[in-house]
């Protein structure tokens, strides 16, 4: 078996506040095979983007990895030197971020927040990087790209500057690419269109994928395997349609139920009822235990992620096994 | 473009024409020049006709009447006490102000950006809590204190440099400058560090604040994502955007500290024009009060203008409209 593009094992990472030690990211293990997608899913707040952060090596004070590896086609980046991370970044793992509107700097032109990515990894001339800039505008659907190298952001559409973004991580055809909710700020119709292209350019270049949302119908149309993350932890992850059709974990099965394709017509969005627990003192054990309708006491005892089928894994003593097994 | 200048000179125009008909009325309601300028023991003959010259008699209306008829023809009058065009007299002193108020501003961006940008980095070191420490003492103490302070210790103890004067000066332009000569740098450094003194806890405060806001946005972070070195995030992506608050303010600065330099240039018997105007307040000598204000308030005008086109260039966001 190949190694895969990456690895992650029990991630840990911890933002040391005056208030005391937020665990964002506690136990986050999941695998990305080559040119394959994988959606993170989760509410808002349970650490999905701080996994990203934490694989591109960018968690800012009072944050820290504090635990875990992070295996980039078998070595561990957690253990990389400042320098060795930097010539990784935007070279062979790039990510892209959610808000459009605020990833690009207001006072530089496109062309010089293109050129400079181009010349950080590479030596070539700049001609040659403005050549590959313009090439790459085009690529992701940016009409007469000469034009708008000369523009600044200002000058772009939500939409286009998520183009432009994703053309920057592309500039160096990156093994891997963290994909952090980048079409949530964009309007439905932009979306699919973004969507189309990137998946096209995956399976053209052969490019991993994580792609972090909330929307879980587009991690149904988009992704090969899903890892659902709760209260900074996996609670399961496995082949996309398996996870879809038959969750194992009960709150992937009340987020399921709370899309809206997939309950019958005229039905209401079922919403899981409780609120997600403070990170800042969470209880031993499950953490979800608290709004989980099957909860027992041993659920209070601490709880690893375990295989329950080929290849699908669950961090809950009392899966929806039945559904796997009818 | 075009439009946007022709519009900002009707406005300056307008705005030169409303400060006029106050600094003249202010001016007349200071006080009566004639008991400071004629002596007691003049008969009422020679009053008459003193007064009668300085067109003293003449209703208000009439004085600023003529007053403005003259200025459109580039006259502000003459001084009562030098007897000398106001314009030309305060001319001859603004050269030594200007030097003066653009050699404490250069001193504040070259300490105070590369002093605030260290601390906007580094929040925590030592080294920022120190030039923290120091900006606030730069904002509170009085200038007439450090001044004399400076005048005790480089002058008077250490005898480095000289206290009073502008020292040898130098032709450029038709005017006369310090900057120019060994003596006349001198003769500078003192009273410009006195008057940059505000102005460098200004520049630090602002450039460090900037420094901290601009590291949090998203557009950094990405900059970072993309692999950039440290170095170049931080003097181009974080670099640009600070300048822009920046140079705002210092611009807009320029014009307070040319127009309030009076302490300063009077503890160092610097002879510029707040000197002058000093001097001039004390006799009552309304033209050239007159004429100063004006030269201020046009001051401010092309400062203001010069500061938006510069913003403009800096922060592409921003165009220059027909519109106001
Ligand atoms: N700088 C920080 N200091 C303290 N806590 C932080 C910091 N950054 C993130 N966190 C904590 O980490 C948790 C996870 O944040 P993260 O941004 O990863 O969530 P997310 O899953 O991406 O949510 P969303 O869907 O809203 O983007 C948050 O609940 C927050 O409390
Ligand atoms: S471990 Fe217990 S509380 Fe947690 S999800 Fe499973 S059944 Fe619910
Ligand atoms: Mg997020």
């Amino acid at each position: 078996m190949s190694v895969a593009t990456l690895e992650v094992r029990n991630l840990q990472t911890h933002f040391f506040t005056r208030a005391g030690v937020v665990k964002a990211v506690d136990g986050v293990s999941f695998t990305v095979g080559r040119g394959k997608v994988l959606g993170l899913v989760g509410e808002s707040g349970s650490g999905k983007t701080v996994t990203g952060f934490s694989i591109i090596g960018l968690v800012d004070e009072p944050g820290r990895v504090v635990g875990g590896e992070i295996l980039f086609h078998g070595q561990n980046l957690a253990r990389l030197s400042e320098e060795e991370m930097r010539q990784l970044r935007g070279n062979r793992i790039a990510m892209i971020f959610q808000d459009p509107m605020m990833t690009l700097n207001p006072v530089l032109r496109i062309d010089t927040q293109m050129i400079e990515t181009v010349l950080a990894h590479t030596k070539v001339s700049h001609e040659e990087a403005r050549q590959r800039c313009r090439d790459t505008l085009g690529m992701v659907g940016i009409p007469s790209p000469e034009e708008r190298l000369k523009s600044y952001p200002h000058q772009f559409s939500g939409g286009m500057r998520q183009r432009v973004a994703i053309a920057i991580a592309l500039l160096h055809r990156p093994e891997l690419i963290i994909a952090d909710e980048p079409t949530t700020a964009l309007d439905v119709t932009i979306q699919g269109q973004i969507l189309a292209e990137v998946q096209k350019l995956a399976i053209n270049t052969g490019t991993s994928l994580i792609w972090i949302t909330h929307d879980l119908s587009v991690v149904a149309g988009l992704a090969d395997d899903i890892a659902v993350m709760y209260a900074g932890r996996v609670v399961e992850d496995g082949p996309v349609s398996e996870v879809l059709d038959k969750p194992l974990h009960p709150y992937t099965h009340g987020l399921i139920g709370s899309v809206p394709s997939r309950n019958k017509r005229g039905e209401p969005l079922r919403q899981i009822p409780g609120m997600t627990p403070s990170l800042l003192k969470l209880p031993p054990g499950c953490a979800f235990r608290s709004r989980c309708d099957r909860a027992t006491a041993e659920c209070a005892a601490p709880i690893e992620l375990m295989e329950l089928t080929l290849g699908r894994h669950a961090r809950c003593i009392h899966p929806h096994m039945e559904a796997v097994a009818a | 473009m075009t439009v946007y200048l022709l519009r900002r000179l009707l406005q300056a125009l307008l705005v030169m024409l409303a400060m006029s008909l106050i600094v003249f009325v202010g001016v007349y309601a200071i006080g009566d020049p004639v008991e400071i300028l004629i002596s007691p023991d003049a008969d009422q003959m020679e009053r008459e006709r003193a007064i009668k010259a300085l067109g003293l008699d003449l209703p208000l209306w009439q004085q600023y009447l003529t007053f403005l008829f003259r200025a459109v023809q580039g006259d502000l009058g003459r001084s009562f006490v030098f007897n000398e065009p106001a314009l030309q007299l305060i001319l001859q002193k603004m050269p030594a102000t200007l030097e003066l108020a653009v050699g404490a501003t250069f001193m504040a961006v070259l300490i105070g950006l590369p002093l605030g940008l260290y601390a906007g980095l580094k929040p925590d070191s030592a080294g920022s809590k120190a030039i923290m420490a120091g900006s606030i003492l730069g904002f509170s103490l009085p200038t007439f204190w450090v001044g004399l302070m400076l005048i005790m210790v480089f002058a008077v103890q250490l005898g480095w440099l000289p206290s009073t004067g502008r020292g040898e000066t130098a032709q450029f332009l038709g005017l006369r400058w310090s900057f120019l000569t060994r003596d006349g740098i001198a003769h500078l450094i003192m009273p410009a560090v006195n008057l940059s003194l505000f102005k460098i806890s200004l520049v630090v405060r602002l450039t460090r604040s900037g420094v901290r806001e601009t590291m949090l946005m998203d557009y950094v972070k990405f900059a970072r994502a993309k692999g950039l070195s440290p170095r170049r995030v931080t003097y181009v992506h974080v670099f640009k955007n600070i300048l822009i608050p920046v140079v705002t303010v210092v611009g807009l600065e320029l014009g307070s500290t040319i127009a309030f330099s009076v302490v300063t240039e009077s503890i160092f018997a610097w002879p510029g024009m707040g000197k002058l105007i000093i001097d001039s307040i004390n006799v009552l000598d309304r033209p050239v009060i007159v004429a100063y204000l004006m030269i201020i308030v046009m001051m401010f005008i092309v400062i203001n203008l010069a500061v938006d086109l510069l913003y403009s260039t800096l922060d592409p966001r921003v165009r220059l409209e027909g519109k106001s």
